[in-house]
């Protein structure tokens, strides 16, 4: 995040069509751009999709999914992406995987050490040894599994992709895998209908780890569950997140499920990164009103804590037509004429805490603790 | 807000209409001076006969709902709130049917469809009579999980709001604009002026959301039935529809039955609880009790196993062994007794536990606080 002006050492017109092998060798020149511990990095990304003329008279126009997006995911680390619905988080997670090509900017991944590339920058052949490391975890267990493939076809499916021919050594890595996601071996001979929810996801996920990935992706992966398998999913993600020395880019709307999962979280607003910090910093003590407002919406599960809930006044900025300025500035209490006129940067308020916000350090803003925490913090800051 | 204590299940005797309270009177202890519940719920069974066999999707289930008060009900998947709502309304579709129970509705004696003010039990009603036509959407109205699915996209939601102020009141076209007019501004839709003509496709979530309430509230409803009415909007947009359905209900006292599987939200808005598990409720009582002394197994796993703003990060959390069981394959005795930490052998996995006592506030069905077995 700190270098996102970093220059990009490959020439665009270099990538043109370069051969897969050339693809994972040749750019061991961004391998210097990125520091060891990173696993990914997004730059300056971009997805806008067209408007082509339609109820509102013909107007052409761009949807800004996501507009000039910048974070990073180390290894074995939790970010996790939040934001309300049309805020860009999962068109951002897509753009990572290359399920959707992005418009501009820069998706750096490390494949080893020595070994990074552009995944923006991929051809359609060199996406395929990306993908090994790149796993996705969908929201719906219910419409990611195929029902006529039995599970050992399903697990197996990304093996079989990848070259183990050998029916027996798929066998056993699928009972492995079943294994690890806390299902029994035997199952791997029964069809989706057979599996509740819950298990269902648990055999996505063991989809998801069969090539052994740095980096999954899970898009909303437990909010389809209900709350008494909510909890084993999420226990299971941690688990194998130690176990394996995972990274997830974690997408979620929940913010009780990202204060318990997450390292670092990227609060996202209009196709925008607002704020990004460590966990514990960005709850207790968040800089953006956007965060404190999203936080007191977030209902207590407690009924003596009614009174918390405080309600952000209208509603999220439509993209394809963003209000000037800071894209919040007309739902922010303490929106001020610079916020109308000028659009802030995300920069760096306190170590690792980037905040986009003219006022950030004037504002003294409720985190998800009582005032007493946010009182303490304000006196530690002096 | 204050607490409603709970009526009693055996309180069913008729009332007179006089008797009714006024939504002012609320926070009195309704069940003792004899206000009688808006609605009685008693041992609803609704069945569903598949090829395969039946699914008891309601399969015992008894609650009251008091004039003004917020009733939530809380429940996994299969749980069996939904069709409890269905029940309700009478809107169970084939091959669903109610086979057994009472819902006692006990309307205003100046309503239209009591008229007598006595009890109507909604489940002797041919289910598309006039009378339950007269009763579902004017009386009784409800709060859609998906307000996309809910409105017509032909159609603006001015006339659809028009239509049905003009079913269940006689007014002129003109006249009914007007409360649409109202009603939309009610629930704080701006401009309601231009909003009435516009189609549903046209507001986002939140608006379309309103807009639904606006609708369901254009009768002046004694009850509202809302299912999951935030589950597929934002957080900051379900705060603003939370705090519209409270202050709408503290204006003008009608009842809210609030059926949703996030505990959160129940906490905000109930003002008593009832928590269901596959097809019959496992605890009931006042939502201060619900969450700080709950009694049940399957209540207190339930409140444990959700990550709060206030658990320790990255720390398993504690779960509910297992999932779900199929709703054709349920257990047999209590139907939790295969994921609970506290089951009796030889008494849970055999028998199906009461709910117990009667005249509590806050009754639960689980051996470990009394040995009456359901039906004897």
């Amino acid at each position: 995040m700190s270098e996102t002006g970093a220059v990009n050492t490959v020439p665009a017109s270099a990538e043109a069509a370069p051969r897969a092998a050339d693809a994972r060798t040749r750019p061991g020149s961004l391998a210097r751009t990125l520091p060891p511990e990173r696993l990914l990095e997004v730059r300056n990304l971009k997805k806008y999709f067209p408007i082509k003329g339609g109820f509102f008279g013909g107007t052409v126009g761009a949807v800004r999914a996501v507009d000039d997006v910048n974070l990073h995911v180390d290894t074995g680390e939790i970010l996790s992406l939040v934001g309300e619905s049309g805020c860009g988080k999962t068109t951002t997670s897509r753009c990572v995987l290359r399920a959707v090509n992005p418009t501009s900017g820069e998706i750096l991944f490390r494949l080893g050490d020595d070994e990074v590339v552009d995944v923006a920058k991929l051809s359609d052949r060199e996406l395929r040894p990306l993908w090994r490391n790149m796993q996705m975890i969908f929201q719906d267990p219910f419409g990611s599994l195929n029902p006529r493939k039995n599970l050992f076809d399903i697990i197996g499916e990304p093996l079989l992709v990848n070259g183990v021919r050998s029916r027996q050594e798929r066998m056993d890595r699928v009972a492995e895998l079943l294994g690890l996601v806390g299902l029994r071996p035997e199952y791997m001979h029964r069809y989706p209908h057979a599996f509740s929810g819950g298990q269902r996801q648990r055999v996505v996920i063991a989809r998801a780890l069969a090539l052994n990935p740095k980096l999954v992706v899970a898009d909303e992966a437990v909010s389809a569950l209900d709350v008494s398998v909510q909890a084993q999913i999420l226990n299971l993600l941690l688990e194998l997140q130690e176990r394996l020395g995972l990274s997830y880019l974690f997408v979620a709307h929940d913010l009780s499920i990202v204060k318990h999962i997450s390292h670092r979280v990227a609060v996202m607003y209009v196709g925008k990164v607002v704020e990004t910090a460590p966990t514990d910093p960005l709850f207790h003590a968040p800089l953006h009103p956007y965060t404190s407002a999203l936080m007191a919406a977030v209902p207590q599960a407690d009924p003596r804590r009614r009174g918390e809930m405080i309600r952000l006044e209208g509603e999220v900025a439509n993209p394809a037509k963003p209000p000037s300025g800071c894209y919040f500035h007309p739902r922010c209490p303490f929106a001020t004429d610079q916020c109308k006129a000028e659009a802030p940067a995300l920069r760096e308020v306190r170590p690792g805490h980037f905040v986009a916000c003219h006022r950030a350090e004037e504002l003294d803003l409720p985190g998800v603790q009582s005032g007493s925490a946010v009182q303490a913090v304000a006196q530690a800051q002096g | 807000m204050p607490q409603t204590p709970t009526a009693t299940d055996g309180q069913t005797a008729s009332v007179a209409g006089g008797a009714l309270g006024a939504p002012e009177r609320r926070a009195a202890p309704a069940a003792r001076d004899g206000t009688p519940p808006l609605l009685s719920v008693r041992d609803l069974k609704t069945y569903f006969e598949l090829d395969d066999g039946t699914v008891k999707a309601v399969d015992g289930v008894s609650f009251d709902v008091m004039p003004g008060e917020v009733l939530g009900i809380v429940g996994e998947s299969g749980c069996g709130k939904s069709i409890t709502m269905k029940s309700i309304l009478r809107l169970v579709a084939k091959p669903g049917r109610i086979v057994g129970g009472q819902i006692l509705y006990r309307p205003d004696p100046h309503g239209r469809a009591g008229g007598s003010g006595g009890e109507i039990d909604l489940t002797k009603l041919r289910k598309d009579g006039r009378r339950i036509r007269n009763i579902r959407g004017g009386e009784i109205a409800l709060i859609p999980q998906e307000p996309m699915a809910s409105f017509s996209p032909l159609h603006t939601i001015g006339e659809q709001i028009v239509e049905a102020i003009r079913l269940h009141q006689d007014v002129s076209k003109s006249e009914a604009r007007a409360m649409a007019i109202e009603r939309l501004r009610e629930v704080g839709v701006p401009s309601p002026e231009q909003r009435v003509d516009a189609y549903s496709w046209q507001l986002s979530g939140g608006l379309r959301q309103r807009a639904i309430i606006a609708m369901a509230l254009s009768c002046h409803p004694k009850l509202l039935v809302a299912d999951e009415p935030t589950t597929a909007i934002d957080v900051t947009t379900q705060a603003q529809v939370l705090s519209l359905l409270r202050d709408l209900q503290a204006e003008h006292g009608s009842s809210i039955i609030f059926i949703t599987h996030d505990l959160g939200v129940i906490a905000q808005v109930a003002d008593r609880v009832v928590v269901m598990y596959l097809g019959r409720v496992m605890e009931r009582g006042p939502v201060d009790d619900i969450f700080h002394a709950p009694k049940h197994p399957y209540t207190k796993a339930l409140l444990r196993s959700v990550p709060s703003m206030d658990t320790e990060p990255r720390v398993a959390l504690p779960t509910i062994e297992g999932s779900i069981p199929h709703p054709l394959h349920k257990p047999t005795g209590c139907p939790f007794h295969p994921r609970c930490p506290e089951a009796i052998p030889g008494l849970c996995d055999v028998k199906v536990p009461a709910l117990r006592p009667k005249e509590s506030e806050q009754p639960v069905a689980c051996f470990l606080y009394h040995r009456e077995v359901e039906g004897e």
